[in-house]
């Protein structure tokens, strides 16, 4: 796992500690040491070093809020860590509601015995994620449990965001003749853990693609406002899952065509190899957007301009088989991709 | 990308449907017998593509489908009651035993792991000196070097905390016995590509002969189904019962000498129950009594008692052909993936799970 970590550029510093213990979470003085010296010391500026309960905020507007729940083995993968996930996932969930995120909550759930070194790179890595996204942590808390109780570290982050003035989504936007664009290649977040799960593993350069989705979200809003009808981040269960769902609520047809969806050929490779569906396999950086028949040209061209290059349009809404999710096979038969039952198990031979 | 994409043209396809629907001049039942091609169908679309004279019936070849109830129930017993490390291929883990699968005793509390090799299973062995390490080794043909190279691995290294629950079948008999069946319907088969490879095709001569029936060893993309069907309804067409095989660029007619070799070492051929077939003379292979010491079979004495089957699951009938999954009465209803009656539903080369995910639009 160590080939995952990264190169630090700003040490963790002298601590009379190595790893976490169950005093780390008295709220005594080891607590008081974790915060001051750690914590505080990367989300100083943002937490105007003053501990309150809680933070103020002053929101103007329609805001976007939503909350999201990291639990991540191993911690440290291909491309990235669980604090890339624990920014990334909660500022994507904001970006689908057309929202601009701007402040976040961090929760950290330790388990007894965590290195702190892994700890720090983590919160390294939360830091720069926000200060590149433009988001502050405004409040946090830290619990630890006993070893045995926790897998290494469990992240809650909530976020708060401006929503688009131009932006009205929602699933009731969705109409027939909708076109279906996808900003990249599927499935890298799914193989890249799994490239490293215990017991599966396989040589790769598969990387996860976790990344912030709001800037290239509000530049399809600044452009198509009210035209951009919904956006979707399908991150667990994958496209098809997202996919299903959307036809589900909006009691409307999705016709896919296979040839057309982005696949990189290592990924599609390992899902051969596991024998899994790159439909059904999470993603960390990508977006679904559902947008009018008229902008879909322009949409894909200025998503393609502003480095999605791999951005594709997959499909359509249709009237025809509401509720159900129908692809065109690479050699033209067709069939329904369903919802998935439980989670994608790597087959026998 | 190399090596499936060119199986996968979707003009290649279409001239080979072309063929086959001016070869075709009356109706031909065709069994694909593996449970991956029988995937591979439905996934693609295929059925909806090939002219309705041609019926194609799924065949027993999903190794999770036929892993009787019981060794089922004997490998959740080991991880509940004997503390062991119980090691599986993934997608036996939800196959509903009589009373719970592998992942709901996983979830209760027991140490169960999803391996992708069976040599993962000795290195954890190797880890784990004061802890048993038991391999779930399921499979046809294709699996059982695999599982017998970790039997050889463990008894060079001189693991004493190694065994595999053995539960190996054999494709041939398993064509004979559909054969044999009185209600048989089945004219023509597409024999599982991946099998040959590790055994070769001479089993299948005699099959060919004694049942006169055409036989085509074919492998599994889209564009290889539609070559091996259309060699099928050729033959058929002209009254022919030969062995071919379309998928030359992997099987030789003597199969992978070295992997024999293995098995032989490790494995003997003996009866074997399937599920929902019943027990089949010769058709399966279990551990050497020489290494009954990695046998987990006899190194556990498991008291367990033959539960029965579910009564509404009608998966024995799929599996020898005789009815396809729509026509049970519970399919998509009582019995969905997340709900199985029966392990065709889960696995990923169940029939019931292929017609339940892919149905054709």
């Amino acid at each position: 796992m160590t080939q995952f970590r990264m190169q630090l550029n700003c040490p963790l510093p002298e601590l009379d500690f190595d790893v976490i213990t169950m005093g780390h979470g008295s709220g005594g003085l080891l607590t008081n040491k974790l915060l001051d010296d750690v914590i505080l010391n990367l989300f100083s500026d943002e937490l105007e070093s003053e501990r309150h309960d809680g933070a103020q905020l002053s929101l103007e507007g329609n805001t976007a809020f939503t909350t999201d729940s990291f639990v991540v083995s191993p911690l440290f993968f291909p491309g990235g860590n669980i604090g890339d996930l624990a920014v990334n996932g909660t500022i994507n969930d904001l970006a689908m509601c057309g929202a601009v995120p701007q402040y976040l909550s961090l929760s950290l759930i330790i388990e007894e015995g965590l290195p702190m070194t892994e700890l720090w790179e983590v919160l390294l890595t939360i830091q720069q994620c926000c200060k590149q996204a433009g988001v502050k942590v405004v409040t946090g808390d830290t619990k630890v449990v006993e070893r045995g109780k926790g897998d290494k570290l469990f992240i809650n982050t909530a976020g708060i965001g401006k929503v688009h003035p131009q932006a009205d989504i929602g699933i009731n936007r969705v109409q027939a003749g909708d076109k279906i664009i996808v900003s990249g290649p599927l499935a890298n977040h799914g193989m890249a853990i799994m490239s490293v799960r215990e017991g599966l593993e396989f040589e790769t350069e598969i990387q996860t693609d976790s990344a912030p989705l709001h800037q290239p979200v509000k530049n399809l809003l600044d452009e198509f406002g009210s035209l951009v009808h919904l956006l979707r981040d399908p991150t667990r269960g994958g496209v098809g899952t997202v996919l299903n769902e959307i036809a589900r609520s909006a009691h409307l047809g999705i016709n896919l065509r296979q040839a057309d969806i982005p696949v990189d050929e290592q990924v599609a490779g390992a899902c051969e190899l596991l024998g899994l569906d790159p439909l059904y396999v999470a993603n960390e950086g990508l977006f679904l957007a559902i947008v009018a028949d008229n902008i879909y040209q322009a949409a894909l061209e200025q998503l393609q301009a502003s480095g999605f290059s791999r951005s594709a349009c997959i499909g359509e809404v249709t009237s025809e088989h509401p509720r159900q999710v129908v692809l065109t096979s690479g050699i033209g038969g067709r069939r329904v991709v369903n919802m998935l039952a439980g989670e994608q198990l790597p087959r026998i031979c | 990308m190399k090596f499936l994409t060119e199986y996968r043209d979707p003009e290649l396809a279409q001239s080979y449907l072309e063929e086959i629907r001016k070869t075709v001049t009356r109706p031909w039942t065709i069994m694909e017998v593996c449970g991956g091609q029988t995937h591979s169908i439905v996934k693609n679309g295929l059925l909806g593509l090939l002219p309705d004279e041609i019926t194609m019936v799924h065949g027993p070849g999903c190794p999770v489908c036929v892993t009787p109830l019981h060794l089922i129930d004997k490998a959740v017993y080991l991880a509940e009651e004997k503390n062991v490390i119980l090691c599986s291929f993934g997608d036996m883990l939800r196959v509903p035993g009589s009373e719970r699968s592998l992942l709901k005793a996983k979830a209760k509390g027991a140490d169960v792991r999803i391996l992708y090799s069976p040599l993962e299973a000795v290195k954890l062995a190797q880890e784990n000196p004061d802890r048993e390490v038991v391999f779930f080794a399921v499979g046809f043909e294709t699996t059982a070097p695999a599982n017998a190279l970790s039997v050889l691995h463990a008894q060079r290294a001189g693991l004493t905390n190694y065994s595999i629950l053995a539960s190996h079948v054999l494709v041939p008999p398993a064509m004979e016995a559909v054969l044999a069946d009185d209600e048989n319907v089945i004219q023509g088969f597409l024999a599982a590509g991946h099998v040959c490879t590790i055994m070769g095709i001479d089993a299948y001569y005699p099959i060919a002969e004694k049942y006169q029936i055409p036989i085509v060893v074919t492998g599994f993309e889209p564009v290889d189904l539609l070559q091996g069907i259309l060699m099928t309804v050729r033959q058929l067409e002209r009254n022919q019962h030969e062995l071919e095989n379309q998928y030359k660029r992997v099987v030789r007619p003597e199969g992978n000498l070295a992997a024999q070799k293995a098995i032989e070492q490790v494995f003997q051929i003996a009866d074997r129950e399937w599920r929902g077939i019943g027990t089949i003379p010769q058709s399966g292979y279990e551990v050497r009594p020489e290494l009954a010491a990695f046998d987990a079979n006899k190194k556990f004495s498991v008291n367990i008692h033959h539960a029965q089957e579910c009564a509404a699951c009608i998966a024995g009938q799929v599996l020898r052909g005789l009815k396809k999954p729509f026509e049970c009465s519970q399919f998509g209803k009582a019995c969905t993936p997340s709900t199985p009656l029966g392990a065709p539903m889960v696995s990923s080369e169940g029939a019931c799970a292929a017609y339940f995910h892919y149905q054709e639009a």
